[in-house]
């Protein structure tokens, strides 16, 4: 018998099983009408404050839900849960990333019935997240005015896997110097045609157009009246 | 650091593949591109982890780097760039979000031996 070493073709992709369930996630979406939203951006970029305002101003209207992804606490959750909207909280131990099967068990088993909109909050890291498919219609990645303004260059990966920048904290903008055209300039180096929105979850500034492009862009997907 | 999550799901898809044919991994041979969100050192570090105590323990990771390839519209056709933070075209200066290659993360070979326990199951 030989036992010399030889070469075998294969072709594997790594993240095969997540892209499969991934893929499943979003045909049963698109099935239910539900369109889903994930937020991915560094700890502390206001991912949580800008999703309590989502939800609040969502709630009233469509059948609104949230997952949300941190190692450890129920914190994020039970802030959430001022919306009144559905909100359940995923801890991912030592993991810092939400997969799609995380999603898929998360979902299982909670009886929220058909959803308009589903929110997924990822793990706040502008790395891992940007390997998972989560089975999401829209990645929003968020950035804060205070991170500096060049933050898209450092962490072009994220970006390159998200549809839509989110510019968080306006209401600080002033304090401390940001410089919005530096910004724009940075996302639409890393990702040309990028769309993106400048916010403040504390006045509410820019939530309004960032509403409009949310049901818009929803009702393109799954042609549904509002509940 | 996601890679050691990435590295665990590389040895349970080879260790499956070995059982199947029943052969002895050498090397893995990865194809990696430079958006893939993976780093190829913590990648190379942590499947040293993920093997030991698998059947792929002393297995080597050859990783291959993928650069970035973008088309650009305007010159239609595909064009390779060095920076992951300027996706326009080096020649003409169009924009190019469609990225063909840079972010695989794919198994395209292994190095394997037969097992020289097929030899003796044969010979009893």
């Amino acid at each position: 018998m030989s036992a010399e070493p030889r070469m075998l073709e294969v072709r594997k992709n790594v993240l095969k099983q997540n892209d499969v369930i991934a893929r499943t996630l979003r045909e049963r979406f698109r099935e239910q009408g539900t369109f889903v939203v994930s937020l991915v951006s560094s700890p502390g970029a206001g991912k949580t404050a800008f999703l309590e305002k989502t939800l609040t101003l969502l709630h009233p209207h469509y059948h609104v839900a949230a997952l949300v992804g941190d190692l450890a606490t129920e914190n994020d959750a039970l802030r959430l849960a001022r919306s009144h909207a559905p909100v359940k909280q995923i801890t991912t131990g030592t993991l810092c990333h939400l997969e799609a099967a995380m999603v898929d068990r998360a979902l299982s088993g909670w009886g929220i019935g058909e959803l308009d909109f589903l929110f997924i909050e990822n793990v706040g890291n502008l790395v891992c997240p940007s390997s998972y498919d989560l089975g999401e219609n829209l990645r929003l990645v968020l950035l804060s005015v205070t991170e500096g303004e060049d933050k898209p260059l450092k962490y072009p990966t994220i970006f390159n896997s998200a549809d839509i920048a989110v510019i968080t904290k306006m209401d600080l903008a002033e304090a401390v110097e940001f410089d919005e055209e530096a910004m724009k300039a940075n996302i639409q180096a890393v990702r040309p045609g990028m769309r993106h929105f400048t916010v403040s979850a504390k006045t509410g500034a820019g939530l309004k157009e960032y509403m409009r492009f949310l049901t818009t862009r929803s009702a393109e997907l799954s042609p549904k009246v509002p509940g | 650091m996601h890679e050691l999550s990435i590295a665990m799901s590389i040895v349970d898809m080879i260790e499956e593949e070995a059982e199947q044919r029943d052969v002895k991994i050498n090397a893995v041979h990865l194809e990696l591109g430079l958006l893939s969100g993976v780093v190829a050192d913590a990648l190379l570090f942590s499947y040293e982890i993920a093997c030991s105590g698998t059947r792929l323990e002393g297995s080597r990771l050859v990783i291959k780097e993928v650069t970035i390839e973008v088309f650009c519209p305007a010159c239609n056709m595909p064009k390779q760039l060095d920076s992951m933070q300027w996706l326009y075209c080096p020649e003409c200066g169009t924009s190019t979000p469609e990225v063909i290659h840079g972010k695989e993360l794919v198994i395209t070979a292994l190095e394997v031996q037969d097992e020289r326990r097929t030899a003796h199951a044969r010979s009893s």
